[in-house]
């Protein structure tokens, strides 16, 4: 009896053991699977946000020692009127991704599928400006928005108006950029809803011939609501993507001309490499970091929402 | 007749938006084949003087370098991505514990960051590590800014492999390491090219993060390095086309030669299948 109990024990003590030192043996190699990405990833993007937040208090140029400023950065920033325009202008750059780049990516897709000859051509070409550099965009687009030997200029010519700066003009520069935006993303969004196009059953447009649609209703009937999925997506891919812009606008104005096409990401980049104003660009940095944040939240939270809503 | 006549404005708005994709191209490939006193002279022939020689002016200046550059800069932190990265997403997309979602969560949440965020931290980090202004530099922050869109891509891939393979095995006795490297690793190659071209692609064009940690012309990248012609190039509107079109020549290679790879990598984390 006595010893029939301690065997017992003993066998439970065993058996928790062994699966002691099987989780021990899991945790273990799930450590070693993880560690190389998890230690890179870190040392290069949570420290540096976290070093990022700490900075944004203090005054440093960068070389000598921080003064700790508690938030005054921040109150800086909020009566900063270049901060304000940046942030419009990256408010511009979202609602140009989402209500001009979308659309034309539909029409660019829907072209894909016209009864029409050189599809193949059309689409090898469309799809260009996607591939190219956006360093290289940025300097190809200054010469062909050049004031006197851009072909946007004769082209404004032709139509009898006058010569435009575009670039050197506080009231078009972002115009001439954003285009340039237009230009280089559209394929993007023409592939995402090519993808979706080609899912959509063949039967229900030819039910809706039987029916008498004709082109317009088959397009607002059928396509736009099974195309609802791919806008979203592509609507959160555009505006995450816009608030990170920058390459562009740093290459084809730098943020001028009087910080007109500035945007948070040019005037964070300045103050911190070229004015070596460090803890105030970490505050812009920071309030970078807290957009894209509270967006993405939202975004999901509205997503989710509609999913359970069973929407779409 | 009629059916042409009803066509008419299809093929306008599809010409249309072929010369709105197409012409910046063609502009810059036919200016790259002028001189300068040609190009003032028309600025907007198309293709009616075929000079090489602001080629030839562009390899002097130093293009070879920065093509080098790039090309290795890129390969040895895409291959790292892609190891790193799939080591990562096997306990992620097939083993069952505690942290596995948080931990997965806080990889993928790298995908809306603004580099910004994390940009001076970074340059004072490789100046700490005596890395600034050496393409070592670039390395560290080209893998951790890859891995989130990586780690998305591999563990979807990843969840639709069958357990049964992984079974039978583990009854063999086999690791997990030993069913990672021989059976998960071959089953991923489609995703990992999607990921080696997505990866490629976006490092080869990156700007930010070489402008910030690169100075001096020997290890600038092939981005940095067309921005550097900018400025010496000013008034040689060919020269800085020649240098624009050389740079643009290896992606428009690779897709003409596979554009459905391509695409599908480009796009690798939005569209599936």
């Amino acid at each position: 009896m006595e010893t029939a109990e301690v065997t017992r024990r003993s066998n439970t003590a065993r058996v928790m053991a062994g699966t002691k030192k099987r989780n021990v043996r899991k945790a273990v190699t799930i450590g070693l699977f993880t560690a190389p990405a998890l230690i890179v990833y870190l040392v290069y993007v949570v420290y540096p946000i976290l070093s990022t937040l700490s900075y944004s208090f203090y005054s440093w140029d960068g070389t000598s020692d921080k003064t700790f400023i508690g938030f005054d950065n921040y109150i800086q920033l909020f009566n900063d009127t270049i901060f304000w325009t940046s942030l419009t202008n990256n408010v511009w750059v979202v609602l140009t991704s989402v209500f001009v780049q979308i659309p034309l990516g539909m029409i660019m897709a829907l072209m894909l599928f016209a009864p029409i000859r050189g599809i193949r051509l059309f689409s090898s070409v469309y799809f260009l400006p996607f591939l190219m550099s956006t360093v290289a965009i940025g300097l190809l687009w200054v010469y062909m928005f050049d004031p006197i030997n851009g072909i946007i200029n004769q082209l404004v010519n032709v139509l009898g108006f006058e010569n435009v700066a575009w670039l050197s003009d506080d009231n078009t520069a972002m115009i001439a950029i954003l285009l340039v935006v237009v230009w280089q993303f559209s394929p993007f969004y023409m592939i995402l809803f090519k993808a979706a196009m080609v899912g959509i059953a063949e039967e229900l447009y030819e039910s809706a011939q039987i029916d008498g649609a004709n082109s317009w209703q088959k397009f607002f009937h059928i396509t736009l609501p099974l195309l609802m999925p791919t806008i979203v997506s592509s609507s959160i891919l555009a505006i995450v993507g816009s608030l990170k812009a920058f390459d562009i606008f740093y290459i084809m104005t730098g943020g001028g001309p009087n910080h007109a096409t500035e945007l948070m990401g040019t005037y964070m980049f300045k103050q911190a490499f070229i004015n070596f104003n460090m803890g105030y660009a970490s505050a812009i940095a920071f309030i970078m970091f807290l957009i894209a944040l509270v967006v993405t939240v939202l975004i999901q939270v509205v997503d989710y929402n509609r999913k359970k809503k069973g929407a779409f | 007749m009629v059916q042409s006549l009803r066509k008419a404005p299809l093929y306008l708005v599809g010409l249309l938006l072929l010369v709105f994709t197409g012409y910046p191209f063609v502009y810059m490939i036919s200016t790259s084949l002028k001189d300068q006193s040609t190009f003032f002279e028309k600025p907007f022939a198309i293709f009616t003087s075929i000079k090489l020689g602001n080629y030839a002016d562009v390899f002097q200046m130093g293009l070879t370098r920065y093509f080098l550059n790039s090309i290795l800069v890129s390969v040895v932190a895409v291959v790292a991505v892609m190891l790193i990265a799939a080591l990562a997403s096997y306990p992620l997309s097939r083993m069952k514990f505690r942290l596995n979602r948080g931990l997965f969560l806080l990889f993928i949440s790298g995908m809306m960051l603004p580099i910004h965020a994390t940009l001076i931290p970074i340059f004072k980090l490789s100046q700490d590590m005596g890395l600034y202004d050496s393409l070592l530099a670039l390395i560290g922050p080209y893998i951790a800014f890859s891995l989130p869109i990586s780690i998305f891509i591999l563990t979807q891939f990843m969840q639709e492999i069958p357990k049964s393979l992984e079974e039978a095995a583990k009854i063999d006795g086999c690791s997990h390491f030993g069913i990672f490297w021989r059976i998960m690793l071959p089953m991923l190659t489609p995703a990992l090219m999607t990921v080696f071209i997505y990866n490629f692609i976006h490092l080869w064009n990156e700007f930010i993060f070489a402008l910030v940690l690169v100075s001096s012309p020997e290890n600038m990248t092939l981005p940095l390095g067309l921005q550097d012609f900018y400025g010496e190039f000013s008034v040689n509107v060919p020269g800085l086309m020649a240098a624009l079109s050389l740079a643009s020549l290896p992606m428009l290679v690779v897709y003409l030669f596979s554009q459905e790879k391509v695409v599908k990598g480009l796009t690798g984390g939005a569209v599936k299948g």
